[in-house]
């Protein structure tokens, strides 16, 4: 997906790799949960159009989709940065001082509070336990887990994307 | 691996495998936990692979390969789930030498087959280094981390490849099925019942009662809950991601004994590589028939598993949430007029039972319910597993005998708090337990002496907090997070949640009067009963307990407007101790604000400017641990 997908969210979908999705599982309800996050993994966020079209494949009211797609935090309706970071604020992570982590980065992507970068090259999330607790304040930049960040040490994994 | 259609056709390459085992010279073990592979452990493993075979050693990564390379002697080098340690990763076990390196680098590599060539020695750097004593030890069992535990359900975690159908057959895998369709559904029933068991996610129900009550209702809906929203713990993802195989076998003995045909494993988004793993392990025993249809060639034994995706939500722990999720709905709990186990997944008999409690299964088959119900206390038999972290010194994932005390478990095994500063609390059960004072480090651990005392064991997560950890700010923390995760669907938990964070913030911001905790405890008290689902229910437990237990640390807050662990920013202020400050200047370089001002060199001229710091903590945090001039005031 390029940059200029992301910027114009209201632009026709290529429906083709929702086919590939949908081709995946059953078409029935059960599978409604899977179908939106493999959408959300693959578009980077649930497009109206995308959604409409999951509704009429699995024969389900928009309505249901929308009611799922907005109740789990794993969807997200707004188009999402191409690098997304999560702050893991479990407990573990919070006595270890996550918090300080999570600041330090908002202040480094010029954010108040999580969300996405004006130029949305940066998405900035929180995520309530990772499972990586041994490794607290854990930080996730896409797929790599980084152990034991210290909140004067994200502007360096933000610029070379290693600590 | 072939298809099997008989049992002694599995028993017989079982004993193949064992026999193969047994002739491996060598076994090297690359933990490839999350822990781990954050620290480069499959970079080590490759090296590790790629100078063995420089060095001309003859090695195999997959076991099956033994079966045909035959007499020749070789090295069996893979990687493998969490073997719980996760403070000192990456770990490489080096079998049957017992030697455990930690901390491995990729420039460690050649020291580590050095030593296994025997052209050098060991090298000491690279052993586990004794926070008390000092002293290096070599091997896994030297080390009183592992020493002082007793592994039923993570038994296998670290030692095998998760992987790997073969290997965990050599370990003694799928012995419980082979017990368990010698019987029958009645008697497997009866043996998990009398071994006592209980649930593992928290609740501790009678896993035999369960089973009984949704076998007699007729073909129940067999569940894993692999959600484990509980922050803090990750015993559940230790063990799909470190030996699917015996979760999996758990509930084909599950399936046998009530005559199920369906099966799903909820799996938190949240765990991708434990997906992948569960995945991979109902892949191979579809492949090898122990999955699917007339398992073992035994007619009408037919069960299928798939996994099902979790979206995120905490919610989706609690069981009948978790089951309208895998119907692909929203999340939201129902009023339990009628058990699931009568009335679960699409209304059908349903039995859910958490990850650690169906990898407790097997072993209970294989070895008997006596076995079993010998360990641990009268009322809760058996082991637990624990995940110990925060400000614990060896932080990982333990798993010890019910009734072993809170104090054996953090200072015995977790080896005391870091830096030895004062212990203050520890925090059992996620957001709806409670924390525990020092007074009480003695109290066994098990599910009702928890319960009995404000806490409750939970699924297992253990949070160790020293002086620095503010109760009254842990216990906002928790309610933030349940106000979060909260699904709204009824009122007292929605709206009880939301004035719980109104007033313990304003407690955290100094904001708070006389009224305010009897206030607090009035909410607490009507969240309780009136909540539909134990979310709501044990919501307040995080508050009510540290009121209980910290209650001159909430005074201070409200009367004093003071927070003595420096975690209440409106209450603190950072300072510069001019005597112990050694002029390096790193804090003036990292201050976001430009607050700090000083002459490089000059440990005097250090000052904090009140009026423009915002509170961050960057000063105290860059600040030498030796020289530790910046003070929370």
């Amino acid at each position: 997906m390029s940059n200029a997908d992301i910027k114009t969210p209201q632009a026709a979908h290529d429906f083709a790799k929702l086919e590939a999705i949908l081709a995946r599982y059953p078409r029935d309800e059960a599978s409604l949960i899977m179908v939106l996050q493999d959408v959300q993994e693959e578009y980077r966020y649930l497009p109206c159009d995308v959604l409409i079209e999951v509704a009429k494949a699995l024969d389900l009211p928009k309505s249901k989709v929308f009611a799922v797609g907005t109740f789990y935090k794993a969807f997200s309706l707004d188009p999402m940065g191409r690098i997304n970071v999560k702050v893991c604020m479990g407990t573990a992570c919070h006595v270890r001082g996550a918090q300080m982590v999570l600041e330090s980065l908002e202040r480094g992507l010029g954010l108040t509070g999580p969300g996405n970068t004006a130029d949305l090259e940066y998405t900035l999330e929180t995520v309530n336990c990772v499972g990586a607790c041994g490794m607290a304040p854990v930080v996730v930049v896409d797929e790599k887990y980084y152990a034991e960040v210290q909140p004067d040490k994200t502007e360096k994994l933000l610029k070379k994307g290693a600590i | 691996m072939t298809r099997f259609t008989s049992l002694s056709e599995l028993q017989q390459v079982q004993q193949q495998l064992i026999a193969a085992k047994q002739k491996l010279t060598r076994r090297i073990v690359v933990c490839a936990g999350t822990g781990c592979v954050a620290g480069g452990a499959f970079e080590i493993f490759a090296e590790l692979t790629k100078q063995l075979t420089d060095a001309k050693l003859n090695i195999v990564t997959e076991l099956q390969d033994c079966l045909h390379k035959g007499s020749k002697p070789a090295t069996h080098v893979s990687t493998s789930g969490c073997h719980g340690f996760c403070q000192v990763g990456p770990l490489v076990h080096v079998l049957p030498d017992d030697v455990l390196y930690e901390q491995v680098k990729l420039k460690n590599v050649p020291d580590i087959i050095g030593a296994l060539l025997g052209k050098s020695p060991v090298n000491e750097k690279l052993l586990y280094k004794d926070p008390i004593t000092g002293e290096r030890h070599k091997g896994r069992n030297d080390i009183a981390f592992y020493a002082k535990q007793d592994r039923i359900a993570l038994k296998n975690c670290g030692l095998i490849d998760p992987e790997s159908l073969e290997d965990y057959l050599a370990n003694g895998g799928f012995n419980g099925l082979f017990a368990a369709i010698k019987t029958d559904g009645k008697v497997i029933i009866e043996a998990v019942t009398k071994s006592g068991l209980r649930g593992r996610g928290g609740a501790g129900f009678s896993t035999g009662r369960k089973w009984k009550t949704a076998g007699d209702a007729g073909s129940p809906y067999i569940l894993c809950n692999g959600d484990e929203g509980d922050p803090g713990a990750f015993m559940d993802r230790s063990i799909m991601e470190g030996d699917p195989f015996k979760v999996l076998e758990g509930m084909i003995i599950g399936a046998f004994a009530m005559k199920a045909t369906r099966g799903y494993i909820y799996v938190r988004k949240e765990y991708p590589l434990a997906v992948k793993r569960v995945q991979r392990a109902i892949t191979e025993l579809e492949k090898a028939g122990l999955l699917g249809e007339n398992i073992l060639g035994i007619d009408g034994f037919s069960f299928k598993v798939s996994i099902s995706r979790g979206g995120g939500a905490f919610v989706c722990g609690e069981s009948t949430a978790l089951m309208r999720s895998i119907e692909g709905k929203i999340g939201e709990p129902r009023a339990k007029y009628t058990r699931s186990a009568v009335k679960g997944l699409y209304d059908r008999p349903t039995v859910l039972n958490n990850v650690e409690t169906w990898a407790c299964v097997p072993p209970i088959l294989e070895n008997g319910y006596q076995w079993f119900a010998a360990k641990g206390t009268k009322r809760s038999p058996g082991t637990k597993a624990f995940s110990l972290v925060g400000k614990v010194k060896n932080t990982g994932l333990v798993e010890v005998e019910m009734g072993t005390t809170l104090h054996q478990i953090i200072f015995d095994i977790g080896g005391g708090i870091i830096n030895n500063r004062p212990f203050k609390a520890v925090q059992t059960g996620g957001p709806s337990g409670g924390c525990i004072p020092e007074s009480m480090l003695d109290l066994p651990v098990d599910f009702d002496t928890l319960t009995e005392n404000g806490s409750m064991m939970g699924s297992g997560g253990m949070i160790v907090m020293d002086d620095r950890n503010c109760m009254v700010n842990i216990a906002h923390y928790f309610i933030r997070f349940l106000l979060e995760e909260s699904c709204g669907k009824c009122t007292p938990c929605r709206e009880g949640l939301r004035q719980l964070d109104h007033l313990v913030g304003k407690v955290c911001d100094g904001e708070a009067d006389a009224t305010t905790i009897p206030q607090i405890e009035r909410v607490a008290r009507a969240m309780k009963l009136g909540s539909l689902c134990s979310l709501g229910m044990d919501a307040p437990n995080p508050v009510t307990s540290t009121i209980k237990f910290f209650r001159d640390e909430w005074e201070q807050h409200v009367h004093d407007k003071q927070c003595r662990a420096g975690n209440c920013r409106k209450l603190i202020f950072y300072s510069i101790n001019k005597e112990k400050c050694t002029g390096c200047s790193l804090c003036m370089k990292a201050c976001p604000q430009k607050a700090i001002t000083g002459t490089h060199k000059d440990g005097h001229s250090f000052v904090i400017d009140r009026a423009i710091c915002d509170k961050c903590g960057i000063c105290f945090s860059v600040c030498p641990d030796k020289v530790m001039a910046v003070e929370i005031y």
